[in-house]
């Protein structure tokens, strides 16, 4: 038996009595649930985008049940503020069609379906049986405020998070590259796809 | 400057001019031809000066060790006797006529700056072997004498002849290399030294375990260089080479090199009554079935060739009987005179065109085209025939009264049967030898037919040098009385009945031969025969190659011609056909190596083919099966590989956790 | 609350992901996917951080890095998908498959004489 003592709180809780956090945290975790599956099973694909709203949305009141508020607005403001819409704007332009595409799952569904599965399974049981007893205690000074949370990723993670600031400028000057229509080295690719077909 | 010193400049120079010479033959070719003969000549003059320095009195030894060599010392020593004093004297001297006549001969070569360079090479190398006092370091000089040998005999590699005959050259002298290293290593073992000073004492004193070994095994190098029977095959298919190398290498010097190292180490070979009795056979066979080979050439250098081994078997006979002095001096009136035979046997075929004596006993006045080489080569004949008072004539006696010594026993060196053996067959061989020399002297300038071809004049470089060599093969005899000094004292002078001997078989020989030529030279009219270089303006390279390839396809034979007007074939009878083979050796050779060793070279290639290459086949085969499973689930589609990795992780998640429980709950 | 709330929550989002990752051909639903798995492992740094009530707070912190990741990729996949798309006219995953191993140089006579030329 793989058990981690949680040598706080000796009191041991049981599943059938649960407090209203939890109550609320099972119900935001259905939804979120669901809007994850609907995502990567609507046939359209912009609805796909609104579904992944909707569970990175979930995702942030679970991190506000979980007393991580900083990390819920973070969350909220990058993925439901700026990566959906990225994702939108890439489904516009790459001309993703609007109503129900009937292709748009591979033939490798079953494969697919059959490895998460199995990934979910075996994960599930190990994490069951791992953490059954495990009780998360809620109570106290909150843990992620923005005070808290600012202190200690500029006291203890600064120099990360320097180096992340490159690496973002990074991200960016390599998107800037790539995208560009045309440029000095536009000659190269463009004649690639022609040199496939030929073969 | 001291004598010592002198003569390590007189190898060194030809050495350095020869790497100056390879150095600058591309860049500055102006340069090639005084570099080719300048540093010759300074070493032929220094050569000179330590024999005059030497004198002929007590040897002079000098060594300086350069580093220590493990358990047997190898020195760089000099050894300066009577004898290397004199044979330098004679390799500088023809190697400068040669370097002189090449600059006329090869006028237009192309390749002629490397052919020099190689000379002098060549040269530098002889010089070593003479003068070296360790046997080690004269092994050095040796081997690279094989080794220009080869490159100097393909000179004219364009034709299949030349690549085969340097080939076979190397092949042939390499075989006698190996035993002849196998008894250097013995003999240093036995005498614990190299110098040839110990070695020599060691083989007075009985210092020597194994001498009959060591001799037979030195002596099959000494064959396969002096062109000895059973080793003599590659020498007339050299004549392949251009005629000043065939001068300088295959008459005057490497083939003497075998013959002066058995002079040098003769108490070791005195040791051992057998080896002395093997090389007066050896002598005896070689005398005697080249001077009858000779008689059947077509090929004027290939007479020359036949001439030079029955030479070299006068001088292992003077040696078999014990008178290196005899077999020296012998050596030394050779190298003059066959060197004279072939540079003006050189200027006949630039001359006539062509290198066969039927096609040039067809051409009327070839005698007055070429007065020079006709008057020098008349000399050089008399003094390979013996006539007195030609230098051949002394020089053949000392050797006969040298056998004749031994075998009456007044001389115990050598078991009394090696002087019968080598009296015997000296005497026969004198007479083949003035009957060969008549044959080869009446068919090249006593032709009838057609007037010889106008190539004009021939370089004054190549005529004079005729002149200088034919000094020694007239007057060298005259020296008789003085050289015996030099060498271990015993008398050179001819003796009384040895000289009427010889000279009377000789005189029989070639008055036989003359009366035959007279009778069938009436048939010469009758059956035209020739082929003549197509080239009159060319350099005598040129015409003398395109004489050698051009010979097989006009006469069917590279050695012999099919003519009736041939005295040689009159005289041989039935023994022609086989004489004009060399005795069908070589086809000996193929049946007993050659064969074999393709056979079994075509055996490998089918091992190698048929079973060898099933067995790898099917080694590659299983791989290429399972690479082409393999390549069907490379479709390319990174969802597909996806999914097998991750399916891949879950199970063994999976197993890990399903173990851990288990682990844990036993 | 029970922490298997949060890690249960995070597996099976992370299975949904995978499953998207797998299944989906049009690359941008891939990413979304991809989205999916990054969020399923930024809720479990959230929940052992709560639980564990670590004083550097290293799940928060590696949180907010994953997400500032999440978007630089984000923005960089779909530069690459735009790149694609421009190039070959579609952004479906399974017909990029340039490297699928050809049929036309698996001759076995080739090698075999050139093996024969050489010896």
């Amino acid at each position: 038996m793989m058990l981690l003592a949680s040598g706080h709180h000796p009191v041991h809780h049981g599943f059938l009595s649960p407090t209203g956090v939890e109550i609320a945290f099972l119900l935001v975790a259905a939804v979120t649930f669901g809007a994850a599956v609907l995502t990567v099973t609507t046939k359209q694909l912009v609805h796909a985008a609104l579904w992944l709203v909707v569970a990175l949305g979930g995702i942030a009141v679970e991190y506000l049940l979980l007393t991580a508020e900083f990390i819920a607005w973070v969350q909220v403001l990058i993925y439901v503020g700026s990566v959906v819409v990225l994702l939108l704007f890439g489904l516009m332009l790459t001309k993703a069609p609007i109503g129900r595409s009937p292709d748009a799952d591979s033939g490798n569904k079953w494969a697919a379906l059959l490895v998460a599965l199995a990934a979910a399974g075996s994960l599930l049981w190990v994490v069951v049986d791992a953490f059954r007893t495990t009780w998360i205690n809620l109570d106290g000074p909150g843990q992620g405020s923005t005070k808290v949370s600012g202190s200690i990723l500029f006291r203890h993670w600064v120099l990360p998070f320097e180096a992340l600031s490159v690496l973002l400028l990074a991200a960016l000057v390599g998107a800037i590259v790539m995208s560009r229509k045309s440029g000095d080295t536009s000659g190269a690719p463009g004649d690639a796809p022609r040199d496939k077909e030929q073969r | 400057m001291t004598t010592t010193t002198l003569a390590v400049l007189v190898p060194l120079l030809p050495f350095l001019g020869a790497a100056a010479g390879l150095l600058l033959g591309r860049t500055a070719p102006g340069y090639v031809r005084p570099l080719a003969v300048l540093p010759t000549l300074a070493a032929f003059v220094l050569a000179v000066v330590v024999a005059v320095d030497q004198g002929g009195g007590k040897s002079i030894d000098a060594s300086r060790r350069l580093t220590p060599t493990g358990s047997v010392p190898i020195d760089l020593a000099l050894h300066l006797d009577g004898f290397a004093v004199l044979v330098a004297v004679l390799v500088g001297l023809v190697a400068t006529c040669v370097q002189l006549y090449s600059t006329g001969y090869l006028r237009d070569d192309p390749r002629y700056p490397s052919y020099a360079a190689l000379v002098s090479l060549f040269t530098s190398a002889m010089l070593l072997v003479v003068y070296s006092g360790d046997l080690m370091v004269l092994l050095v000089g040796w081997e690279i004498m094989g080794i220009c040998s080869y490159f100097l005999v393909g000179h004219y590699w364009e034709t299949p002849e030349a690549r085969a005959a340097s080939l076979k050259a190397f092949l042939v002298t390499k075989l006698g290399d190996v035993p002849f290293l196998i008894g250097l290593f013995a003999l240093a073992t036995d005498a614990g030294t190299f110098r040839i000073t110990g070695v020599v004492q060691a083989a007075l004193t009985g210092g020597i375990d194994h001498p009959t070994l060591i001799a037979l095994l030195l002596l099959a190098g000494v064959a396969g260089k002096s062109a000895q029977f059973p080793l003599h095959t590659w020498l007339p298919d050299a004549m392949a080479g251009p005629t000043p190398v065939s001068a300088l290498i295959h008459a005057a010097t490497m083939v003497a090199a075998g013959i002066y190292f058995v002079a040098r180490l003769l108490p070791v070979f005195a040791a051992s009554a057998a080896a002395m009795t093997v090389l007066a056979v050896m002598a005896a066979v070689t005398m005697v079935g080249s001077a009858l080979a000779a008689l059947a050439q077509d090929d004027i250098k290939r007479v020359l060739a036949y001439s030079t081994i029955g030479q070299l078997g006068y001088m292992s006979g003077a040696l078999a009987v014990g008178d290196r002095g005899a077999a020296v001096f012998h050596l030394l009136s050779h190298g003059a005179f066959k060197a004279l035979l072939f540079l003006a046997a050189g200027v006949i075929i630039h001359a006539a065109g062509t290198n066969s004596l039927s096609a040039m006993s067809r051409m009327d006045g070839l005698a007055k085209r070429i007065p020079d080489a006709y008057w020098t080569m008349t000399v050089a004949l008399l003094a390979l025939a013996a006539i007195p008072p030609f230098a051949g004539f002394f020089s053949k006696e000392a050797v006969l009264s040298a056998a004749e010594h031994t075998a009456l026993g007044d001389s115990t060196v050598a078991p009394q049967g090696t002087g019968w053996i080598v009296l015997i067959a000296g005497l026969l061989t004198a007479l083949l030898t003035a009957a060969y020399a008549m044959r080869l002297w009446l068919l090249a300038f006593r032709g009838k037919g057609a007037p010889a071809p106008d190539h004009g004049r021939q370089p004054v470089a190549m005529n004079a040098v005729l002149w200088v060599l034919a000094i020694p093969s007239i007057g060298f005899g005259l020296t008789t009385g003085y050289l015996d000094d030099w060498f271990d004292g015993h008398a050179l002078t001819p003796a009384l009945t040895t000289s009427v001997l010889s000279t009377g078989v000789a005189l029989v020989g070639g008055l036989v031969t003359y009366a035959t030529w007279r009778h069938t030279s009436a048939l010469a009219a009758r059956t035209p025969i020739g082929a003549v270089a197509a080239h009159p303006e060319a350099d005598g390279g040129l015409v003398e190659e395109e004489a050698i390839a051009s010979h097989t396809p006009a006469y069917g034979d590279i050695a012999s011609a099919y003519d009736p007007a041939d005295p040689g074939r009159l005289l041989l009878g039935p023994l022609h056909r086989h004489a004009a083979t060399g005795f069908h050796l070589d086809a000996v050779y193929r049946t007993l190596f050659v064969r074999p060793v393709l056979a079994a070279a075509s055996l490998v290639r089918f091992l190698d083919r048929e079973v060898v290459e099933t067995y790898v086949q099917g080694a590659g085969a299983l791989p290429r099966w399972l690479g082409a499973a393999v390549r069907k689930a490379q479709t390319g589609n990174v969802q597909t590989y996806l999914s097998a990795l991750l399916a891949g992780s879950a199970v063994l998640a999976l197993v890990a956790v399903v173990l851990a429980n288990a682990n844990a709950g036993s | 609350m029970h922490l298997i709330y949060p890690a249960g929550l995070a597996v099976l989002l992370f299975s949904t992901g995978v499953y998207g990752v797998l299944a989906r051909r049009n690359a941008i639903l891939v990413l979304m996917s991809v989205e999916l798995m990054l969020n399923a492992v930024n809720l479990n740094l959230v929940a052992f951080d709560v639980w564990l009530r670590d004083t550097l707070h290293a799940g928060q912190a590696l949180t907010l890095f994953t997400i500032a990741i999440a978007a630089a990729e984000i923005g960089i996949g779909l530069a690459i998908v735009l790149a694609v798309y421009r190039n070959r006219g579609t952004s479906d995953i399974d017909k990029l498959r340039d490297t699928a191993e050809g049929s036309g140089p698996d001759d076995p006579a080739a090698p075999a004489q050139k093996a024969e030329a050489a010896a």
